[in-house]
């Protein structure tokens, strides 16, 4: 018995997501972030896209493209105050955006990703982030619905897995790529090392593999990788 | 930086005590790290995924992968964790942080905070804001006592939307170290060269001035 090879062009992989999509993006600022991926969606085209992302890069990097190129419609973030041009489209009514609480974005897609409708919280009370989310009463407290987030694809970015779609992160790029993987009807993982199976040790996986479509292999890293110099 | 402000940061840094869990917000708050003692026993934690924050790398030395909340490249110490954004945020909300150290736009004599939006100019996000604010154990705000026009930041209430409410036990400025009280603001000590008359005239709500000696920063 052997684990099947999931491993796909990057052209086949991103030609799956159609129009209208919702599109998870992984990544924290730079660590995490599928930057090849994502040029791969700004090279197809795909329109109408609701990106949920923590964040929305930063000028000249990762979502900035998809804003830049005009395919996004809607973005569900945490904050964007790094993207002037994100800003500027949220001003000038031409990008809806929703803001989350970090963590609150975090437990929406990891519910998503566990089958779960919601989750209670009690985050954002005296907040915008809470009007208009249903409020029930537990224990003698209020709770905010929180309602669970999928995606038709979900794009990740991985240091090293295998061919079978094991991923296994670098420091801080962990962040919310384990959670958007179990989250998306299509999950496509770039990976800058890709072993055969048995190259990651089982019990250093992160992500297992059962929860990815697709493995593309990065032949280069272009410098949207690199140390942000500022 | 201003002597006023690093007065005011290495004051801040005295609030933690050994064995915290603590993170240290954006811009000011994150430079109190510069002001603890090498080997002082204290676990800092930043939102995007580690607790065990060493000290920040120029970017010829940094790992590209290795980041702060705040973008900054960071690094590990022996006994660093790296984790997702859930667990990272379980640790916030499950009152696992003893202490978060956070900027302001205003703060009210009941502790409220606001400082993620001004409104017309401002609202790029909280990111993690609104759940260190209401999660952690603490919450004191590092901030100038003024804005740069000279209007207090320390008000009877906030004009701007709150990110929290009730949630600020002690503010430290570079004029004062005054904490939340239910009676409202109660200044504890005043920066060198400061007399407690210029705290009062600079603070948009009561102050509770101490009878006697005041401690002096």
């Amino acid at each position: 018995m052997r684990l099947p090879d999931k491993t796909t062009a990057i052209e086949e992989a991103i030609a799956r997501i159609p129009d209208g999509a919702t599109v998870m993006l992984g990544g924290f600022g730079v660590p995490g972030t599928p930057f090849t991926l994502i040029r791969e969606l700004v090279r197809q085209g795909q329109k109408n896209l609701t990106v949920i992302k923590n964040d929305a890069n930063e000028k000249g990097m990762g979502v900035d493209h998809l804003l830049a190129s005009g395919q996004v419609a809607r973005l569900v973030t945490t904050h964007i105050g790094l993207n002037p041009r994100a800003v500027a489209l949220k001003n000038a009514g031409s990008l809806d955006v929703e803001f989350c609480a970090q963590g609150i974005l975090a437990e929406r897609v990891r519910a998503g990703g566990a089958g779960l409708k919601a989750v209670v919280a009690d985050i954002g009370l005296d907040t915008d982030l809470a009007r208009g989310k249903p409020r029930i009463e537990l224990g003698g407290a209020v709770g905010v619905v929180e309602t669970a987030l999928r995606a038709d694809a979900a794009l990740l970015h991985a240091g090293r897995a295998d061919t079978f779609g094991n991923l296994r992160y670098a420091a801080t790029a962990r962040n919310f790529n384990p959670l958007m993987a179990m989250a998306g009807d299509l999950v496509i993982a770039e990976a800058e090392i890709v072993l055969p199976p048995g190259g990651l040790a089982p019990e250093d996986i992160h992500t297992p593999g059962p929860f990815v479509d697709h493995v593309v292999r990065l032949a280069h890293l272009s410098e949207e990788y690199g140390v942000v110099r500022r | 930086m201003s002597d006023a402000r690093t007065r005011m940061v290495a004051r801040a840094a005295r609030e933690i005590a050994p064995g915290m869990v603590v993170n240290l917000g954006i811009g000011l708050p994150s430079r109190v790290v510069d002001h603890l003692p090498p080997r002082f026993p204290v676990c800092l934690h930043t939102e995007n995924g580690l607790s065990g924050v060493g000290p920040t790398l120029p970017p010829d030395s940094a790992d590209r992968n290795l980041i702060d909340a705040g973008g900054a490249y960071v690094s590990t110490v022996p006994g660093s964790a790296f984790f997702d954004s859930a667990v990272s945020f379980a640790l916030v909300r499950s009152g696992r942080l003893d202490l978060t150290m956070l900027g302001a736009f205003e703060v009210s004599q009941a502790g409220d905070l606001a400082n993620w939006i001004i409104p017309g100019r401002f609202s790029p996000g909280a990111g993690g804001g609104i759940e260190l604010a209401q999660k952690a154990r603490r919450v004191a705000v590092l901030t100038m006592h003024t804005d740069r026009d000279g209007t207090p930041k320390l008000v009877a209430d906030c004009s701007m939307p709150l990110t929290a409410r009730g949630c600020v036990s002690r503010v430290f400025t570079d004029l004062a170290v005054i904490d939340v009280t239910p009676a409202g603001f109660a200044l504890r000590e005043v920066a060198q060269g400061v007399t407690p008359e210029q705290v009062i005239a600079a603070t948009a709500a009561p102050l509770a001035v101490p009878d006697g000696d005041i401690v002096v920063f």
